[in-house]
């Protein structure tokens, strides 16, 4: 198991490295100068040449990206243009929003999705089937935000059960902070749990047409019993791959979903940072992003083998 | 990141090219092929006939009519003095646009975008991919760079991409083509890689075919099924997340009717205002489900052995 982790853990290194090759060049492929674009519309020649040399432009491009991947394994993402402080101490700050809404996004997922996928495969062929495939084509054609504000109109404006947008923290009081991530999850989830609801019924259908559940029936087991111990142990792998790659899904729509109800996390920091051309915050959370989603799915694969004893290393 | 993308579509490339009458007739008898087929023909219609159905001009700005709800009527003086009345069945934006005629503009973008993005992705993930599948010393560095580009999560790096430069319909297509690539790439690479084992291309080899003879006359044809599903699906990703990028505000400017731009223009005014927002998000929900019912129409179609399993 160990020599294993450790080769696992290499082969990410040159993914990383295409990563970090990819949003370094992200600000270099700019057209045009980049110390003009951060320098702005009033700048005079001698600010450009400033900003020039204090990011190191005037460097030759090899050189510029050794300094910066150093100082980016330092813990240094170098200070935000357009919030006017390091973009580490911004990244910690509007950390906990994008946190919170994940983990509920994701408890939430799960607990709807594989019960809906296992139901789907067992009843196959039925309408109930039929419904929740259906339900999962649409869930991943209707877009996040139209979720979102369909949601805010009808729950919040219509109903008023549920605040319409913001967000408050943990440490202000736990029911606050619930009561206003309730439907930002239900919106950032229902993608999901169409992934996983699909990939759920197609790994539990291939599993209940194995010999060990017949065996299981004929013993005389309940449905409850099969299902849970014989069929969704079996049937874990895939679904729980396919978690792990719908972490993507979940990064993208969190930029989408912290829009739509003012959430002042990651994802509206993204998008506030672009639209300020705030380029080494852009950098940093893109990223950062990807660096989670890279190590959520070594994760993953380091899962196997608890799931299933017969895979080994 | 094994085992990251078993395409279930790759194996169709161990099936043989049915004849292809047979591969028509099944897709239209394919329910979800007709179903998605029609509605995606109804907005492409749509967007191609815009001017003639009883639009006005997207973008003029008549500041008497702002925020209009679906269905007022409203009349306009003319210039020589007589009285035109309309009705705006979508209702007016917050600077007097009429939201039908920026809905049924903003379908010509979207069918752009996704019919674009959907061809240049698959033709240079299909260039890449087999190289890559073909040329073994390729192989190793081509694909490390698209697991690399693959662990940029699809909308982050779009949206990384955009900002480089101001945004405009092609550096939108450009910024959604990049991070569809690797997958198109991984998909014609699995194909290329199954069917260099197979005995006929063996039996080319041995009859001293050349490479470039092989690759288009048995090593493209068998591509041909997985690409066009995936096609199908990338373009309804793209058309989504065009529609993510407008609405996000970094997408193509604001005074071009998308239905992202028109949602966006809604969101300060969405709690008085709902309808501009909802018809947008309804025209453009309806179209990537068509799209999607399409893709999964044409893929149980194309590979009858996968109806059962997704």
């Amino acid at each position: 198991m160990l020599p294993y982790i450790g080769r696992r853990l290499l082969a990410t290194i040159p993914v990383m490295a295409v990563v970090a090759v990819v949003v370094f060049m992200l600000l270099r492929l700019t057209t045009g100068d980049p110390a003009a674009i951060i320098a702005g519309d009033n700048a005079t020649s001698q600010d450009v040449a400033a900003i020039r040399t204090k990011l190191g432009l005037d460097r030759p491009i090899a050189q510029q990206f050794v300094i910066w991947i150093g100082n980016v394994l330092r813990g240094d993402l170098g200070e935000s243009f357009f919030f006017k402080k390091q973009v580490s101490q911004l990244i910690v700050e509007r950390m906990e929003p994008t946190l919170a809404l994940a983990t509920c996004t994701l408890l939430l997922a799960v607990a709807m999705a594989v019960p809906l996928g296992v139901l789907a495969a067992w009843r196959r062929g039925t309408w109930i089937d039929r419904a929740v495939m259906g339900l999962s084509v649409l869930g991943f054609s209707v877009p996040v935000f139209v979720i979102g504000y369909l949601l805010i109109y009808l729950v919040a404006i219509q109903l008023g059960w549920l605040p319409v947008q913001g967000y408050q923290r943990l440490a202000e009081g736990f029911g606050g902070f619930i009561e206003r991530l309730i439907l930002p999850s239900i919106t950032l989830a229902i993608i999901y749990v169409a992934l996983i609801a699909r990939i759920t019924r197609a790994s539990v259908l291939e599993v209940l047409n194995a010999d060990h559940v017949r065996t299981a029936r004929a013993k005389g087991l309940g449905d409850a019993s099969v299902l849970l111990r014989h069929v969704l142990r079996n049937a874990a792998v895939p679904i729980v791959t396919v978690i792990g790659l719908g972490v993507a899904l979940l990064i993208g729509g969190v930029v989408v979903t912290e829009s739509v109800y003012a959430i002042p996390g990651l994802g509206r920091l993204t998008v506030d940072a672009v639209l300020a051309r705030d380029y080494p915050t852009v950098q940093a959370v893109i990223l950062l992003f990807s660096v989670a989603y890279v190590l959520i799915n070594l994760l993953v694969d380091l899962s196997y083998t608890l799931l299933d004893p017969r895979i080994r290393y | 990141m094994k085992a990251v993308t078993a395409e279930p579509v790759a194996a169709l490339a161990l099936e043989p090219v049915a004849e292809r009458a047979g591969v028509t007739r099944l897709m239209t008898r394919n329910r979800s092929v007709l179903f998605g087929g029609t509605i995606l023909a109804l907005v492409v219609l749509v967007a191609i006939l815009a001017p003639v159905l009883g639009t006005s001009d997207p973008a003029r700005v008549e500041p008497v009519l702002r925020n209009k709800r679906p269905g007022a009527v409203a009349s306009t003086r003319n210039a020589d003095g007589s009285q035109t009345a309309r009705t705006h069945w979508m209702g007016t934006d917050s600077l007097g646009r009429d939201v039908y005629s920026r809905v049924i503009y903003g379908a010509r973008v979207s069918m752009m975008v996704g019919a674009s993005v959907a061809l240049i992705s698959t033709v240079v993930g299909l260039v890449i991919g087999v190289l890559a599948g073909y040329l073994r010393w390729l192989d190793g560095i081509v694909m490390r760079i698209m697991d690399g580009l693959m662990s940029i999560p699809a909308i982050l790096l779009a949206i990384g991409l955009v900002s480089l430069s101001r945004a405009g319909l092609r550096t939108v297509i450009l910024a959604i083509v990049i991070p569809e690539v690797p997958r198109v790439v991984r998909l014609v690479r699995s194909v290329v890689l199954s069917i260099r084992e197979e005995p006929y291309v063996e039996a080319a080899v041995a009859l001293g075919a050349r490479t470039p003879m092989l690759l288009v006359r048995h090593v493209l044809p068998n591509t041909l099924a997985p690409i066009i599903v995936q096609a199908t699906f990338i373009c309804a990703s793209a058309i989504l997340v065009e529609a993510i990028l407008s609405f996000l505000g970094v997408g193509i400017p604001p005074e071009t009717p998308t239905w992202g731009n028109i949602m966006a223009e809604g969101r300060a005014l969405f709690r008085i205002f709902p309808h501009n927002i909802l018809f947008p998000g309804l025209f453009l929900a309806l179209t990537v489900l068509a799209v999607n019912i399409l893709g999964d129409g044409l893929r149980d179609s194309l590979d009858p052995r996968l109806r059962s399993r997704l």
